[in-house]
């Protein structure tokens, strides 16, 4: 197996991670308790990444970060180089591919918090924040574990976008899904096989501790 | 299951992923380069796939502190990438054209185009194929056996211009037109020949006569006549930071050492006629 890919692919899913979960547990408090009128344009916005091919996904983030794009134009301005065919830019475009699968359980993880005990809380004196990290946090648990951990797994096996934005650059953009792309045209059948298990056996179990742990949340989310 | 065995499965998955998280987090890329070594970035053709990884090994042996790296794909996507800003410091292409337009945008070093092969294509079928190369040649083709056939995309890979070419040349384009499975890159057309998805392929002799391809199948060459001569040229990329190290990897490339490993993969040289 292609081991600077797998590094390369484990730590692209956990910055991704780390900065889904900055990123998207504020979106989806929000999105548990807000009753603005814009809320399914957000809840769509977020949602996106699920259905929308990942081609086109990866063709709009490698226009907006290439050499002419404008994130690329201030990569080049701040860093002198452009943005694409790095891995930041990978990171990037698997933030906004992986959102959903982290928003999604945790904001609903977030709405089956009973709304009495907030209240209950707010009036007894403790503040937004530590309301939030004392009471939301645990009883949300579930849904925080399922939406990092489905993140990560779904970060560990994208394609389309990493081809994308990535060129497949050993070392630097060669995620584990391009390293099997590229064994399979170098007639590498084995060390793609290696990988494809790899990968099959991480999503396995990924699904089995979201599951086993979070029954409930993880049942929630399908309907939703 | 107990909930204390569930709650351990948790605990022990919830270490493991935060041991990975932090490790991941903190320790930079694995292959971090060393000290006085330098990293060469090349981006080549696809049928270059296999004589490439060995010219890297035979000018590893005498630059051990140069770290190269290669990717291949097809030339136009490479081309197109490079627009981008794609990081290579050398590009390899099936042809000459995308060097020397990237030279034109000032992309690549003004200049910096050598010729470093003339490729040939052949028609290939794997092992125990009902359809018989050696004999008929292209007509095989318009064997009813030849459900699928394999060729690189003509859109931007120039093995795969050349492939519809020769068919055109032929006279068989319209009629096998529709049978015509388009890989990524002239790897890909050979992978979905060697693997039985398609029938036969159109693929680069460079590809055919590789170790991994050579025992799986037979090949019949097309007459060079048949299709514009595919003339390959690489580039220095202006951008590199490697400008020395690019160089002197193509200055390499027309020693006898590395033109002894492009003849051994069925590549014309320049020079040769």
């Amino acid at each position: 197996m292609d081991l600077p890919a797998l590094w390369l692919s484990l730590r692209l899913a956990a910055i991704t991670t780390l900065l889904l979960f900055v990123v998207g547990v504020p979106i989806a408090y929000w999105l548990a308790s807000t009753r603005s009128r814009f809320k399914p344009v957000v809840e769509a916005l977020v949602a996106l990444p699920i259905v929308l091919p990942p081609t086109v996904l990866g063709f709009f983030l490698l226009l907006s970060m290439g050499s002419n794009g404008p994130l690329g134009q201030l990569s080049e301005g701040v860093f002198g180089r452009p943005l694409a065919f790095t891995f930041e830019a990978l990171v990037i475009a698997s933030v906004l591919y992986s959102l959903p699968f982290a928003v999604q359980p945790i904001a609903v993880a977030f709405a089956a918090v009973d709304r009495g005990l907030i209240e209950a809380s707010w009036t007894l004196g403790t503040s937004r924040l530590r309301t939030f990290a004392r009471i939301m946090v645990p009883l949300s648990r579930g849904g925080l574990i399922a939406g990092g951990v489905l993140a990560f797994a779904h970060t560990l096996g994208e394609f389309g976008v990493v081809l994308m934005v990535g060129g497949n650059i050993p070392g630097v953009t060669r995620t584990l899904s391009m390293a099997i792309y590229d064994d399979v045209q170098a007639l590498d059948y084995g060390s793609a096989t290696l990988t494809a298990v790899f990968l099959l056996v991480v999503s396995f179990f990924a699904l089995v501790l979201t599951y086993a742990g979070q029954g409930r949340v993880a049942a929630a989310w399908r309907t939703t | 299951m107990g909930g204390r065995r569930v709650r351990l499965l948790l605990l022990g998955g919830a270490v493991l992923a935060t041991t990975v998280l932090v490790a991941a987090v903190t320790v930079g890329p694995l292959a971090t380069v060393a000290g006085g070594s330098q990293e060469l970035s090349i981006a080549a053709a696809a049928d270059l796939k296999f004589a490439m990884d060995e010219l890297v090994g035979v000018y590893q042996q005498d630059h051990p502190n140069t770290e190269i790296t290669v990717t291949y794909g097809s030339s136009g996507t490479f081309f197109a990438q490079l627009g981008q800003g794609a990081p290579f410091d050398l590009f390899f292409s099936a042809d000459e054209s995308y060097p020397m337009r990237l030279e034109d945008q000032g992309i690549a070093v003004k200049g910096s185009t050598f010729p470093y092969a003339i490729g040939r294509i052949v028609v290939w079928v794997p092992n125990g194929s009902a359809l018989d190369v050696k004999v008929n040649g292209l007509e095989v083709l318009l064997d009813p056996a030849a459900r699928h056939i394999a060729i690189a995309n003509p859109e931007h890979a120039p093995y795969g211009k050349a492939a519809v070419a020769a068919l055109e040349y032929a006279g068989l384009y319209e009629q096998v037109k529709d049978r015509l499975v388009l890989g990524e890159n002239v790897a890909q057309a050979a992978q979905y020949a060697e693997s039985g998805s398609a029938d036969v392929g159109i693929i680069a002799l460079s590809l055919a006569l590789a170790p991994t391809l050579a025992d799986q199948g037979t090949y019949w060459e097309i007459p060079a006549d048949y299709h514009p001569e595919i003339d390959q040229g690489a580039a220095i990329i202006s951008a590199s930071k490697a400008q020395a190290a690019a160089k002197d990897f193509a200055s390499f490339m027309q020693s006898p050492a590395a033109r002894a490993v492009m003849q051994r993969y069925g590549f014309v040289l320049p020079g040769e006629g």
